[in-house]
């Protein structure tokens, strides 16, 4: 039977949204599931994620060393933690961290990784999207000795939390080495919905121009609650900060509503949307690309388009 | 101080992918090729570096086919002094290709190893990462700023919520994001230089390189179709779809 230690991403002692998803995918391998904190003191956030429907155990590894998340740090006390509980599979969330993280763990421990899982067929068996998402290919990961992956959020839901399971102390014999660093970190606040969890989102392109002119599409989205992102042409052109790139390289989002102005619907950006449940593009130009994926295509000038959306909704 | 940079040929990055109607894989024969974008970005980086004074040498190293020597001439177009081709007709997993790079390393003791976050075929975002664990180095990933200082390389990542700031030690590994900088585009008297640079050849074998255990690929298919949508004439049309589906 399976035995998966799932590492947990957590700042400012909550626990990270996309761990309750991760959980999901953990249960379809199916087995016992660990789910590791590795904090300066990662009591608060073990017992959120001991709620979790499907935790069998919580382990808290403490260490002033893992105050700020390194993958430098962290990947050698992932290793001891994986060979000291016999575990078949070890795994993360797909996000920065998890993408930072994980191979370095599975390199460690000499074993491939299947990155961004988006299906599970059996304890070794994965789908996982290559090309930008214009392909899924169908892998089988060596079982022996240990299985190292990354789950895409966007495939999978939070499992319920009605859960108790216990926290237990974890102590780790690692070296941690001291070549790497943290020197700061600059969080992009905002008050709206977070891009990757919220069921609808709202997203700019080049088209919009400046960042004065966004304005417009942070009033639309804040008038359905919805999150706000946009294409990498405007991350580019400064008129948004990078957090807020959906796509290939950037972030890979799945809600029930996605309105887009003024993006063209580049493969790049497309593979960021694919699992969205309905798309609404609005484009003054009626042969740009999105309309081919949009549920509702509406050709018109942005400028007047989204400011009238906004008043009607 | 000498870098090394990884340079990845890769289904270029406009042509749209065609599943093989049996499952096998996409196609990629007689589809336009060219250097992983995020790998024109590290080469970049390098160059300027070296503009700046604080790199002396550029090695390029690929992985691949005889056709992979395209992406090795771009890379000296780029500004490479002289470049390494390790040559396999095989897929390289990024485990096996962070063995070879490795291999590659020892031998070479750049201070600086820069490669692209991610190849935009695979999009396995692993390479980088896997290198600098088998070296014993630090990485710094997704950069969108470095400096170099003081034996010492100050890295601005993109993460999730923001942007983080590193401070490593030299030597390191440091892959690119799409910020870092904008690749140049490559002058004609630059590309025929880049004609007469030396290319040395060598192989996993030549390497002492293992293939590691390798993820099988049982199935390819293409991702599921959205259905066709529908234009709408103006915003009362669209606000009124929008209510009667419940998503406003
Ligand atoms: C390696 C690599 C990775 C990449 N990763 C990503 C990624 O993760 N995410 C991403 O988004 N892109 C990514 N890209 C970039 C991608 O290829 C496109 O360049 C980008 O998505 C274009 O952004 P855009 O649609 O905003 O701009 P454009 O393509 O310039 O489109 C602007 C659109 O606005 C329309 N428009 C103009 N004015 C108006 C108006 N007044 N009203 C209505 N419509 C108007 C135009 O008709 C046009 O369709 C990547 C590229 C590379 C090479
Ligand atoms: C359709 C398909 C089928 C496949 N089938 C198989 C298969 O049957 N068997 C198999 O073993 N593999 C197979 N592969 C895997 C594939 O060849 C490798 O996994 C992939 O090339 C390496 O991952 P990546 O380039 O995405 O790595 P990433 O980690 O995303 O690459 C990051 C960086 O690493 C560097 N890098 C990576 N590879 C090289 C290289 N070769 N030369 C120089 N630098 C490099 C580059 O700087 C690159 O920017 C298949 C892939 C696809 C798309």
């Amino acid at each position: 039977m399976s035995k998966i230690l799932l590492i947990a991403e957590h700042a400012d002692g909550q626990l990270n949204a996309g761990v309750a998803k991760a959980m999901d995918c953990a249960q379809q391998i199916g087995g016992d599931v660990d789910v590791a904190i590795l904090a300066e003191s990662g009591q608060s956030v073990a017992e959120q994620a001991a709620k979790l429907a499907g935790v069998t155990r919580v382990l808290v590894v403490d260490n002033a060393a893992n105050a700020h998340p390194m993958a430098a740090t962290l990947a050698p006390q992932i290793v001891a933690l994986a060979q000291q509980g016999g575990y078949s599979h070890v795994i993360s969330t797909n996000s920065t961290q998890g993408k930072d993280l994980m191979p370095r763990v599975a390199a460690l421990l000499g074993v491939p990784q299947v990155t961004d899982i988006m299906a599970v067929h059996g304890p070794n068996s994965f789908d996982r999207p290559i090309y930008a998402g214009n392909a899924i290919i169908t892998v089988e990961a060596p079982a022996e000795p240990l299985i190292c992956g990354t789950v895409r959020l966007a495939s999978f839901q939070p499992v319920a939390s009605d859960n108790s399971a216990p926290v237990e102390a974890a102590s780790v014999d690692a070296e941690i080495p001291s070549h790497t660093r943290f020197q700061g970190v600059e969080i992009h606040k905002s008050d709206r919905p977070d891009l990757q969890s919220a069921p609808r989102v709202v997203s700019g392109g080049r088209a919009l121009g400046s960042s004065e002119n966004f304005e417009i599409i942070y009033k639309l989205a804040d008038k359905i609650g919805a999150a706000v992102g946009a294409s990498r042409a405007a991350v580019d052109s400064g008129y948004v900060p990078n957090d807020m790139q959906v796509g290939q390289t950037g972030k890979i989002i799945a809600p029930e509503l996605y309105i887009c102005a003024g993006i063209s619907g580049a493969i790049q950006h497309l593979a960021g949307i694919k699992d969205a449940r309905t798309i609404v593009a609005i484009n003054k130009d009626e042969e740009a690309p999105i309309f081919e994926v949009a549920d509702y295509g509406l050709v018109g000038d942005l400028f007047e388009v989204v400011p009238e959306l906004a008043e009607k909704l | 101080m000498k870098a090394l940079v990884s340079v990845k040929r890769v289904v270029d990055y406009n042509v749209r992918i065609q599943v093989k109607g049996d499952g096998s894989g996409v196609v990629t024969d007689g589809v336009k090729h060219s250097m992983n974008p995020f790998d024109e970005i590290a080469m970049e980086e390098a160059v300027r570096l070296r503009e700046k004074g604080i790199v002396s040498e550029i090695v390029a190293v690929t992985i691949g086919g005889a056709k992979s020597e395209e992406t090795l001439r771009t890379a000296l177009a780029f500004g490479a002094d002289r470049a390494i081709h390790v040559k396999t007709e095989e897929a390289v997993e990024p485990l096996t290709a962070a063995r070879t790079l490795k291999a590659v390393f020892e031998k070479e003791s750049p201070e600086l190893f820069l490669m692209g976050k991610q190849a935009i075929d695979d999009d396995a975002n692993q390479t980088g990462q896997m290198t600098a664990a088998l070296l014993g180095l630090p990485q710094a990933t997704f950069a969108s700023k470095v400096e170099i200082a003081d034996g010492k390389a100050t890295v601005t990542r993109e993460i999730d919520a923001g942007l983080e700031t590193l401070e490593v030690d030299l030597p390191a590994v440091i892959t690119t994001d799409l910020r870092l900088n904008e690749p140049r585009y490559l002058k004609l008297p630059d590309i025929m230089k880049a004609k007469k640079k030396p290319v040395d050849a060598t192989s996993l074998d030549e390497l002492g390189v293992e293939p590691a255990a390798a993820i099988k690929v049982t199935k390819t298919a293409p991702p599921p179709e959205r259905s066709k949508g529908e234009m709408v004439k103006d915003v009362d049309e669209l606000v009124e779809k929008l209510k009667s589906k419940g998503l406003v």
